[in-house]
């Protein structure tokens, strides 16, 4: 074939899209589908279960319908934050008991053998208590969380949750499948990035590669349901308490699928302009959970997987801060030093010095960035001992914080840059140093904007 | 289409596919299918151990390629991408699609779920568009038989104009079967007569008139019918495809003069 051939194709095509070939489009799409429904109906005998289907058509009217729906999906997204949170509590202070009990241990240990006091900072105040803080505020939650949402996803209900958002994604300029790697951005934002692969036309899947980073995934969960849980449900123990958590925790995935919302309309009407392109969403069948399978599943692929993650990566964190912690420059430490440095900044977005420190440390997994802000905290501050949630509270009133701190932290988490591994996945998914800095970039100056907005509004208001 | 030679397929499938065929003689299938429909059980099932991953030039899609031998004949299975269409501009569907269109091979097996036809029909339709040299594998007959539906084969090959094979790859059955099919048309001892689909009045009609047009510019390289209707389509990745294809390897696709691009 000849360029001039090709030419003469393109020049063809440039005509037909003069004319308005949308209908064409549209038509050529469902004559395939009437043919193969022609074809179906010839040659495929379906047996008769009318009732269940019956039954699913029901089901479906309530589940999607266009009153009850979303209630009905606050409603199931916060049934399962509750359980986590509720159910947290207990046997992550029992896990976090535990654990440094067994520090004692090691501690004396240490003593025994004889080492120089840094061998013992380094590996059991730096190494060990990073790797048992991320392990005990991580692995309760996440035990609930994973195979309660695994359950709603086995069940069908999650393409439901797709068909609702569906039009709202539309409406904002970008592919209904983006409702669906959205969700799959919950469990890890690399994940959802990959599978935005499933969004055909180029500019709908960019503009779901960017927004991914806008729904908390699994590394985030824990930060906002422990701040949730420390700050925002009053006094530990209350009974409403748990309820108010999850409200919150609710109220932030609302705030990120919003984000997630908005910035896909700026980013269809601006960069990335176009028509959203169609597609069918089919709803599968309700099933009944297999609740053996999926408990053993979630566990081993979701759970052991996340933790081990964050465990690999805690771990070397753990040493690193430590060592940034315990290195004296002058009269105080370079962690000191950068958070004193970070912290007029810090402070103008509601945070602290510590904190920001912690999220640039964390880059490589936001499941480490708790840690490493406790682990700043601990090497400074006066708590020696960690033993339950509410020493995690005392420890960082101690340090000055309020529930502004907590809210900004929070909003901070859900909307910055996204972890190390994320943004690796999108470079490699976009191909394009401009999109991948887009990515990065343009989370991080909303994060910015909305902490500066809410902390000095609050202030303003003379709230704290 | 073009008249289809081991020379040609041979050539593409090493220099622009990446494929190493072990001899010009080797019979190339195209494994296509929809997500979850079992094809990779299909794969498993003709290839056995004898496979490896491969990756596409340029594309982040990873793909399996395996071998299998039948009738004396070698035969080389690629992988291809699951999808539910070759219409869109998912880069998987975009493999898909360019490796059916411009690899040559010498058929394309189309997996579909024998529980859920329906869907898995209207990939079969698009790849029949492209070439007659279509294999429909009707796969999980035996969920379809749990599940107590049942499909008139006799029927649905009328329908369709290729062959179609009932199977169960979990337990290996139809599996022969498949073999002598694919083995029949990739030698060409069956030619299949694919019924393409008729649309709807108006794009008949916009078809009609654009054929006269496309007819001398893609005759020898692709059906023009296909091409036609990608173009009121408005899907401009065929023109890039097609471009990328035959440009770089004029002699491949030449019907006459070759032309070297600047």
């Amino acid at each position: 074939m000849k360029q001039g051939q090709i030419q003469q194709l393109k020049n063809l095509m440039q005509n037909l899209q003069q004319q308005d070939t949308t209908d064409l489009r549209d038509q050529i799409v469902s004559d395939i589908y009437a043919r193969t429904e022609e074809i179906v109906t010839q040659t495929v005998m379906l047996p008769e279960n009318k009732a269940q289907h019956e039954f699913d058509r029901r089901l479906d009217n309530v589940l999607t319908s266009r009153w009850l729906g979303y209630p009905i999906m606050m409603l199931m997204l916060g049934t399962v934050f509750y359980l986590t949170i509720a159910g947290a509590n207990l046997p992550s202070s029992m896990l976090a008991d535990f654990f440094f009990w067994i520090e004692g241990y090691l501690t004396t240990f240490f003593l025994w053998l004889g080492t120089p006091a840094w061998v013992h900072g380094v590996l059991v105040e730096g190494l060990y208590r990073g790797t048992a803080w991320v392990v005990s505020v991580m692995l309760p939650p996440m035990a609930i969380f994973f195979p309660a949402f695994a359950i709603l996803e086995d069940f069908g209900y999650l393409p439901r949750v797709a068909f609702n958002l569906d039009r709202f994604f539309k409406k904002a300029g970008a592919h209904g499948k983006q409702a669906l790697t959205m969700s799959m951005g919950f469990g890890c934002n690399a994940a959802g990035v990959i599978a935005c692969r499933i969004i055909e036309s180029p500019r709908e899947r960019t503009i779901a590669i960017i927004t991914n980073n806008f729904v908390p995934c699994n590394g985030r969960f824990p930060t906002l349901i422990t701040l949730a849980t420390l700050f925002m449900g009053g006094a530990i123990g209350l009974a409403y308490g748990s309820l108010v958590a999850t409200a919150v925790v609710v109220g932030l995935v609302l705030v990120g699928i919003s984000v997630t919302l908005s910035v896909s309309w700026l980013l269809s009407k601006t960069m990335l302009r176009g028509i959203p392109s169609n597609f069918t969403l089919e709803l599968p069948p309700y099933r009944k959970p297999q609740f053996g399978r999926l408990l053993i599943r979630s566990v081993y692929d979701r759970t052991v997987f996340v933790l081990k993650r964050a465990v690999i990566v805690a771990a070397p964190a753990g040493i690193a801060t430590w060592i940034l912690a315990n290195i004296q420059v002058g009269d105080a430490s370079i962690l000191q030093h950068t958070a004193l440095f970070l912290d007029p900044f810090a402070q103008a977005i509601g945070l602290d010095g510590y904190i920001l420190m912690a999220f640039i440390l964390g880059l490589p997994a936001n499941e480490i960035v708790l840690p490493i802000l406790i682990m700043s905290y601990l090497s400074t501050g006066a708590m020696t001992e960690m033993s339950s949630l509410v020493e995690l509270k005392n420890l960082f009133l101690s340090n000055g914080w309020t529930w502004l701190t907590a809210l900004c932290m929070m909003l901070f988490s859900l909307l910055h840059y996204p972890c190390g591994t994320t943004m690796w996945t999108i470079a490699k998914e976009t191909k394009s140093t401009k999109w991948t800095l887009v990515a990065i970039l343009l989370p991080t100056s909303i994060a910015l904007s909305v902490c500066f907005l809410v902390a000095q509004t609050v202030r303003f208001f003379g709230l704290v | 289409m073009s008249q289809h030679s081991f020379r040609d397929t041979h050539a593409v499938c090493t220099e622009r596919f990446a494929i190493e065929l072990p001899s010009p003689d080797e019979l190339v299938i195209a494994l296509a299918g929809n997500p979850n429909t079992g094809k990779s059980t299909v794969f498993n099932a003709l290839t056995g151990m004898n496979q490896h991953t491969g990756n596409w030039a340029g594309k982040t899609v990873g793909s399996a390629i395996g071998r299998f031998r039948h009738q004396e004949h070698s035969f080389t299975l690629v992988d291809l991408p699951g999808t539910y269409s070759l219409l869109s501009q998912s880069a998987d569907e975009q493999v898909a699609r360019d490796f059916i269109c411009f690899a040559n091979p010498h058929a394309t097996l189309v997996v579909t779920d024998a529980t859920n036809l329906e869907r898995n029909l209207n990939l079969a339709l698009q790849v029949m568009e492209v070439t007659d040299r279509v294999v429909v594998a009707v796969n999980l007959m035996d969920e379809a038989k749990r599940k107590g539906i049942t499909i008139d084969f006799v029927k649905l090959q009328a329908e369709l104009g290729v062959p179609v094979i009932p199977m169960t790859a979990r337990s290996g059955e139809g599996l022969n079967e498949l073999k002598e099919m694919l083995w029949k048309v990739a030698l060409g001892h069956v030619t299949p007569t694919p019924k393409l689909t008729t649309y709807s009045e108006q794009v008949e009609r916009a078809v009609t008139a654009l054929l006269p047009q496309v007819e001398p510019l893609v005759s020898g390289v692709l059906r023009s019918r296909w091409v036609a209707l990608r173009l009121l389509d408005g899907d401009e990745s065929v023109l890039q495809a097609l471009e990328q294809y035959t440009l770089e390897h004029p002699r491949l696709f030449s019907t006459g003069d070759v032309v070297i691009p600047s």
